[in-house]
């Protein structure tokens, strides 16, 4: 039985009036994971835009238990408390809430780390794809040609393959979600919770701040990346490599919408070259025959 | 040390953490009450928790919070039957 809105709990996790800028992805996707987790999960966030949303001490806008730790350390100090949770037979569900930069470059080596002893955490990317908090830095999930503060003309390196790199562990769980899918993420979020060892969910949430775009279009924004074939959503399970519903049409590639659609929207790829699109249209194509290879 | 003499720098969860942040609004969403389907799906969508859920049975009714709504239009881009208009504060 698919989920429906009639099925999802209407507690607030994400509390009004918090610091996040009005259109703000992370929230959006924080709000699932209250919807998925409830009660039982416990959050670690390191450094990002998450750790500003919950606002100054003494009150917070998030109403998750929450450990707010340094960029690098997040995994390491989630194994410790998932740890200790066994120790003492509680029933919790160990979260780690990390952007893309404390996924891929900081915090990485302890993120590769807790996979590779397959420690009973679940990490979620919430991929803005730059360092949005510090005032939009690339990081290595920026998409090639894609403007920040440090790439005026455009990143030159194409955006690293994260869900691939943790399948590769041999992880129990991987999977990739979208804001604008939200039934998806909370079944693979639940999902996840019902598996014993390391998951890693990779978020794709548009920031309309660093990827210049009006914030009324975040979930239009996330929908034409599903819809363009930029963002697929899959889920890996013990090995086995499962392309999810709603990705599930944009494999016949008549059907994908051109990827300029969603590239002319974002003020971030303004100068984009003509080339340069055909390049990324041709990494689309061989993304998904990789994909479909890999499901078959 | 005594337990009450340590401070420990720990928050309590609290609505308007940022203070009323409905200030922050340049337009603002207003539901077409003869529109709406009662589908739920701005709820599900709204960023800052602002649209609050009432289940009818048959349907939902949704209201916005203006105390803390901040504008960003997202429910306004989601509604399927365009029952939300965004309207300029003034």
């Amino acid at each position: 039985m698919p989920l429906t809105i009639r099925d999802l709990a209407k507690e607030k996790y994400v509390l009004p009036g918090h610091a996040a800028c009005p259109g703000c992805p992370e929230t959006i996707g924080l709000r699932y994971v209250g919807m998925a987790l409830g009660r039982k999960a416990i959050l670690v966030i390191p450094a990002g835009c998450t750790s500003i949303i919950q606002g100054l001490m003494p009150g917070s806008g998030l109403a998750f238990p929450i450990i707010n730790v340094a960029f690098a350390s997040a995994d390491a100090v989630a194994s410790g408390v998932a740890a200790a949770k066994e120790v003492l037979g509680e029933d919790s569900v160990v979260t780690v809430w990390a952007g893309d930069g404390a996924t891929a470059d900081i915090g990485f080596a302890t993120l590769s780390g807790a996979a590779e002893r397959n420690e009973n955490i679940i990490h979620i990317c919430v991929d803005n794809e730059a360092y949005m908090n510090t005032g939009i830095q690339r990081s290595s999930l920026t998409p090639i040609g894609a403007w920040t503060t440090t790439t005026w003309k455009g990143k030159t390196e194409p955006k690293k393959n994260m869900p691939l790199i943790m399948a590769s562990h041999g992880v129990p769980y991987v999977a990739t979600a979208s804001i604008a899918y939200p039934m998806d993420f909370i079944e693979k979020l639940k999902k996840a919770a019902s598996i014993r060892g390391f998951k890693y969910i990779h978020l794709h949430a548009p920031c309309p701040v660093g990827w210049r775009f009006d914030p009324s279009e975040t979930v239009e924004m996330a929908r034409l990346a599903i819809e363009t074939g930029i963002w697929v959503l899959m889920e890996v399970e013990g090995g086995r490599t499962t392309i999810s519903p709603p990705s599930r049409p944009y494999a016949d590639k008549s059907r994908r919408k051109p990827v300029i659609e969603y590239l002319k929207r974002q003020g971030r790829f303004r100068e984009l070259s003509d080339e340069l699109v055909r390049e990324l249209e041709r990494e689309i194509d061989e993304y998904w025959k990789l994909l479909l290879k890999l499901s078959s | 040390m005594k337990r009450d003499e340590l401070i420990l720098p720990l928050s309590r969860p609290k609505v308007g953490v940022q203070g009323t942040t409905g200030s922050w609004r340049i337009r603002k969403p207003v539901i077409n009450y003869s529109k709406c389907i009662g589908c739920g799906i701005c709820w599900l969508y709204c960023p800052d928790s602002t649209i609050d859920i009432e289940d009818t049975g048959s349907r939902f009714r949704v209201s916005i919070d203006y105390t803390y709504c901040k504008g960003c239009g997202i429910c306004w881009t989601v509604c399927p039957v365009k029952a939300i208009d965004m309207v300029k504060e003034v």
